[in-house]
């Protein structure tokens, strides 16, 4: 099967197997299983127990190969194999979906909540080519399935609240579900104020607040014919981004879907899903909050997506066949006007994304052959035709002051092929994955128009001659079962030619007051990436574990250049108590020294960090009423610290007091 | 604010997705207002104005003023309706008093005066000469290089002659001050003044920018001619955020044909810009201007341009 990493969240709010099959507590998994049968079985392991109101961004950031890249409290940027979003495909349920802002405040991440989701698949590289072109991987956020379950009417109440920050959560969600007609209406609304570093520092601009609706529905045509809908609304106000020069003051999506979903029975066509979607998003950043800046300025982005796929899947013998059909059409816009300091003057405005129009059309088959019981062969293919047109004549000769003979039209074809070989016997298992794939550059690597990046103090300045940027991947991951010790090993390797990173051209002057220099993207001749993990678990007894896991990542390019957001040596380590009614969990976390920082990209040496985290959770009825009580303390040594991915070394969370209650009413 | 998203959307995926079908509509809309126009002209003339078929000869341009003597009357157009310091593209028609027709053959010959305190002087100018593929306008172009608070000082004299019989006409006539310094004149370091004033862009975009600009030599108060073979050395910045520059422009030189210095001009965003400049003369002397550092912000020789 598949080498698939699967961050498994388990969602209270949204969750149907969840009171069905009796599980107490929300966890999530990080084993590599089969996608499918996952779905159906909702197996977890002990790994790294959650609050249950945790942002999507906390729960991403326990898998191991994912890291959150923070610019304050509020939409993390997930990293995957030490690559950041440019080079993943993060997509919700199969649908496209691109941030609007030009300095990458807003991942889609943080658009939908946990209340939307049912669980987010992590494929790395080319695994994840189902839903698009990717370098290092796919993340696939995936709205809970379809619920005809026959119980009529169920309501979940959640609240949450933690000291650090004075963050609180409220959710509610209600459920109803028919024999042919279901529909999930949930509402969460978080908002916090300044978090509190170690010691007691507060980190001025890290409040925010949210609120997310989401409403699901399904009606079943007839035994084997589905039709669903999906909206997402989600709102957030006010937040502040510390690691940077400007706030935001409104992000905001809409998300929506309709799908038609066919279930074979013991036929040669097993499923077959349809869907079309459409997204949009306003993102308004500014620096109004900021006392101390050398020009206001407002940065308003947009951008909107409109898609469609169609997959089939066939199983016949030993014989599985994915089949994928996709397009879609994204629009981004992005501009900024600066109001001088001398009335007189009018105001500056530039378009930083000069109204980029992306169109994508690809097919994507997948093979999957088990030779015996034990081994399976499997290979993939994507193939597509990528466009990118400059909409805005100003934008077009925008650019032409670097590139005089750009037209507003560049077309790329994109490819990726990956083949892997499982094994899986009793007490091992081990799959070796090939890979090659290819990405276009991302709107701001293109057309971006002096962006500036407070990492490295450089204004950037996309590039629309950009190569392709080629990988060529190797993944390695396998699991030895004694008694009761696990021990697991995963490594993956990254060739990377015509990386596209930004490059000093010392002949433009900066436009930002008090930026460095600029950079252009340009293509390295290539860069390497590996990360290799090592996991071993040991099981006591029924009731307490430990399983730990340490990593070691490295990247360079060109000449030895050190490339930036590397991941240093990590290590975790965590003991789990576990009964009927009550779980606990002692986690320690850290990052060595980090010795190989890219001070060319801005990076400086983060120095070694560990932390301390306790959680519990409760479970009880009231008459036919379930709770779900989790609590606990992080940072309990009220560390002051900052990673490798905290921009411009801002400081993380110091102590934190967390108590979440859930009530599912029935 | 969902209602607004929904109609956003909705406005997006409209444009979006039945793009192919606008553009074909706009292909016919192309074809249509045309026509239409082209109807509602025809009724217009034929209702009220048979008699003036030539009218439309400065059609986009507004009168500034008339001139008058005895038996003609010269009307002066320029795009904006006014003069203004820095250079003026003029369009010039004749009208006949005893005919009340527009002559279609003359030569004209101008001199604008400012009258100063204790001198006058000139400025530079274009010869006038017939505007190609019309039959009654006739065109040129004036750098007026200053002028009063109330923008008095300047009359404008016409010596032109029809059918071998000279006339003249000399007015008064009204020069604003430019919002933004267009042109500038200077004593050079070889002890001679210059003008200069910027042509072009009038519309400036973001993006490389076609930049004209004349330099006059200031030979006596009343003959300014064309500088030719020196060059420009241009350096635009905008003060208002950290005197920043824009990559890729070139320096300005002489086009023989249009007698004036031609360059590409790169300006990223809209706003107020600072055009620094140098000019230098054929052996690549710089007669006026620095360059612009840290502590030296703004060339003593600059333009001003703002969009």
């Amino acid at each position: 099967m598949q080498k698939i990493v699967l961050v498994y969240i388990g969602v209270l709010l949204s969750m149907s197997g969840y009171t069905q099959q009796g599980e107490q507590f929300i966890r999530k998994d990080t084993t590599q299983l089969d996608e499918v049968i996952l779905i159906g079985q909702r197996k977890l392991s002990n790994h790294r127990q959650e609050k249950t109101l945790s942002s999507i961004d906390d729960y991403l950031e326990k898998s191991n190969k994912i890291t959150m890249l923070k610019r304050g409290n509020y939409a993390w940027e997930a990293t995957l194999n030490n690559m950041t979003s440019e080079r993943l495909n993060v997509t919700i349920d199969g649908m496209q979906i691109f941030g609007a802002c030009t300095d990458k405040m807003d991942p889609v991440t943080s658009y939908v909540d946990v209340s939307n989701l049912e669980k987010v698949t992590v494929n790395s590289g080319q695994q994840g080519a189902e839903n698009g072109h990717s370098i290092g991987g796919a993340i696939d956020m995936k709205r809970p399935s379809s619920k005809f379950y026959d119980k009529g009417l169920t309501t979940h109440i959640d609240m949450g609240y933690e000291t650090n920050g004075n963050y609180g959560t409220t959710g509610l969600d209600l459920e109803y579900s028919g024999d042919k007609f279901y529909l999930n209406t949930d509402g969460i609304f978080r908002r916090s104020d300044n978090y509190k570093a170690g010691n007691q520092t507060e980190v001025f601009h890290s409040q925010f607040q949210k609120y997310n609706l989401s409403l699901q529905g399904g009606y079943k045509l007839s035994d084997r014919h589905i039709l669903e809908t999906n909206i997402i609304y989600d709102k957030a106000t006010d937040i502040g981004y510390p690691a940077l020069p400007m706030d935001v003051s409104l992000a905001e999506a809409l998300i929506s879907s309709i799908t038609y979903r066919y279930k074979g029975h013991h036929s040669l066509l097993q499923s077959w899903e349809s869907k079309i979607y459409f997204n949009t998003i306003t993102h308004i950043m500014d620096d109004s909050q900021r006392d101390d800046v050398a020009i206001r300025m407002d940065m308003p982005g947009w951008s909107d997506t409109y898609g469609i796929y169609s997959k089939a899947a066939l199983h016949k013998g030993k014989h599985k066949l994915l089949i994928n059909l996709s397009s879609f059409y994204n629009r981004s816009i992005a501009e900024m006007t600066m109001y001088p300091n001398d009335p007189n003057q009018p105001d500056m405005f530039m378009y930083t994304w000069p109204d980029i129009r992306t169109f994508y059309s690809g097919v994507y088959v997948k093979e999957a052959y088990a030779i015996n019981a034990f081994e399976t062969v499997s290979g993939a293919l994507r193939f597509g035709y990528h466009n990118n047109t400059i909409a805005k004549q100003t934008g077009l000769e925008s650019l032409q002051i670097f590139y005089p003979n750009i037209t507003d039209s560049k077309n790329r074809m994109l490819m990726s092929l990956s083949a892997d070989y499982k094994l899986s016997e009793d007490s091992y298992d081990a799959s070796f994955a090939l890979g090659y794939g290819e990405r276009a550059p991302s709107v701001s690597e293109g057309y971006g128009f002096f962006l500036f990046n407070s990492f490295d103090n450089y204004d950037y300045i996309g590039n629309p001659n950009l190569k392709k940027e080629k990988s060529l991947e190797f993944h390695v991951n396998s699991n030895f079962h004694f008694d009761k010790l696990k021990i697991g090993l995963e490594s993956s390797c990254f060739y990377i030619s015509d990386y596209i990173i930004g490059d000093i051209d010392t002949t433009i002057n900066s436009m930002t007051i008090g930026a460095d220099g600029v950079r252009v993207y340009k293509a390295i001749d290539y860069a390497t990436i590996l990360d290799v993990y090592l996991d071993a678990d040991y099981t006591f007894n029924k009731r307490f574990s430990i399983n730990s896991s340490v990593g070691y990542n490295y990247g360079t390019g060109n000449d030895n250049i050190k490339l930036p957001l590397i991941r240093p040596f990590s290590y975790l380590a965590e003991f789990n108590y576990n009964s009927l009614g009550f779980n606990a969990a002692l986690q320690l976390e850290g990052n060595a020294n980090q010795s190989q920082y890219s001070s060319f990209y801005g990076e400086d040496k983060t120095p070694a960090y560990g932390i301390l985290n306790l959680n519990l959770g409760n479970m009880f009825y009231v008459k036919t009423n379930k709770v779900v009580l989790k609590y606990g303390v992080e940072n309990i040594l009220d560390a002051n610290y900052s990673t490798y991915a905290d921009w411009n070394n801002i400081a993380r969370q110091g102590r934190n007091f967390y108590m979440n209650v859930s009530f599912v009413i029935r | 604010m969902l209602y607004s998203v929904i109609s956003k959307s909705y406005w997006v995926y409209t444009h979006g997705i039945i793009q192919s079908y606008l553009k074909f509509k706009q292909m016919k809309l192309k074809y249509i207002f045309p026509i239409l126009l082209v109807i509602l002209l025809i009724t217009a003339c034929s209702t009220d104005n048979d008699d003036t078929p030539e009218l439309n000869e400065v059609e986009g341009l507004l009168k500034i003023q008339e001139l008058t003597n005895d038996s003609h009357t010269i009307e002066l157009y320029t795009a904006s309706g006014k003069f203004y310091t820095g250079y003026n593209a003029v369009s010039i028609r004749i009208k006949e008093h005893s005919s009340d027709t527009y002559v279609s053959n003359a030569s004209l010959v101008w001199k604008p005066m400012m009258q100063m305190p204790s001198m006058q002087h000139s400025c530079p100018k274009s010869v006038i000469e017939k505007a190609s593929g019309k039959k009654t306008v006739f065109t040129g172009f004036v750098i007026y290089q200053m002028t009063n608070l109330d923008g008095s000082g300047w009359t404008l004299t016409i010596d032109y002659s029809i059918n071998g019989e000279d006339y003249s006409i000399s007015e008064a006539i009204t020069v604003e001050q430019s919002e933004k310094k267009n042109v500038t004149s200077f004593m050079g370091t070889d002890d001679k003044r210059y003008v200069v004033a910027l042509i072009e862009p009038t519309q400036p975009i973001i993006g490389v920018n076609d930049i004209i600009v004349g330099v006059y030599k200031m030979e006596n108060m009343m003959s300014f001619p064309v500088v030719e073979g020196y060059t420009l050395h241009s350096d635009p910045r905008m003060p208002g955020m950290g005197n920043h520059s824009s990559p890729n422009n070139t320096n300005l030189t002489y086009n023989h044909e249009e007698a004036t210095y031609h360059g590409e001009l790169s300006l990223t965003m809209t706003g107020y810009w600072v055009l620094n400049l140098k000019l230098a003369n054929a052996k690549e002397e710089v007669l006026k201007g620095e360059d612009v550092t840290e502590e030296h912000t703004q060339s003593s020789l600059y333009l001003e341009l703002q969009f």
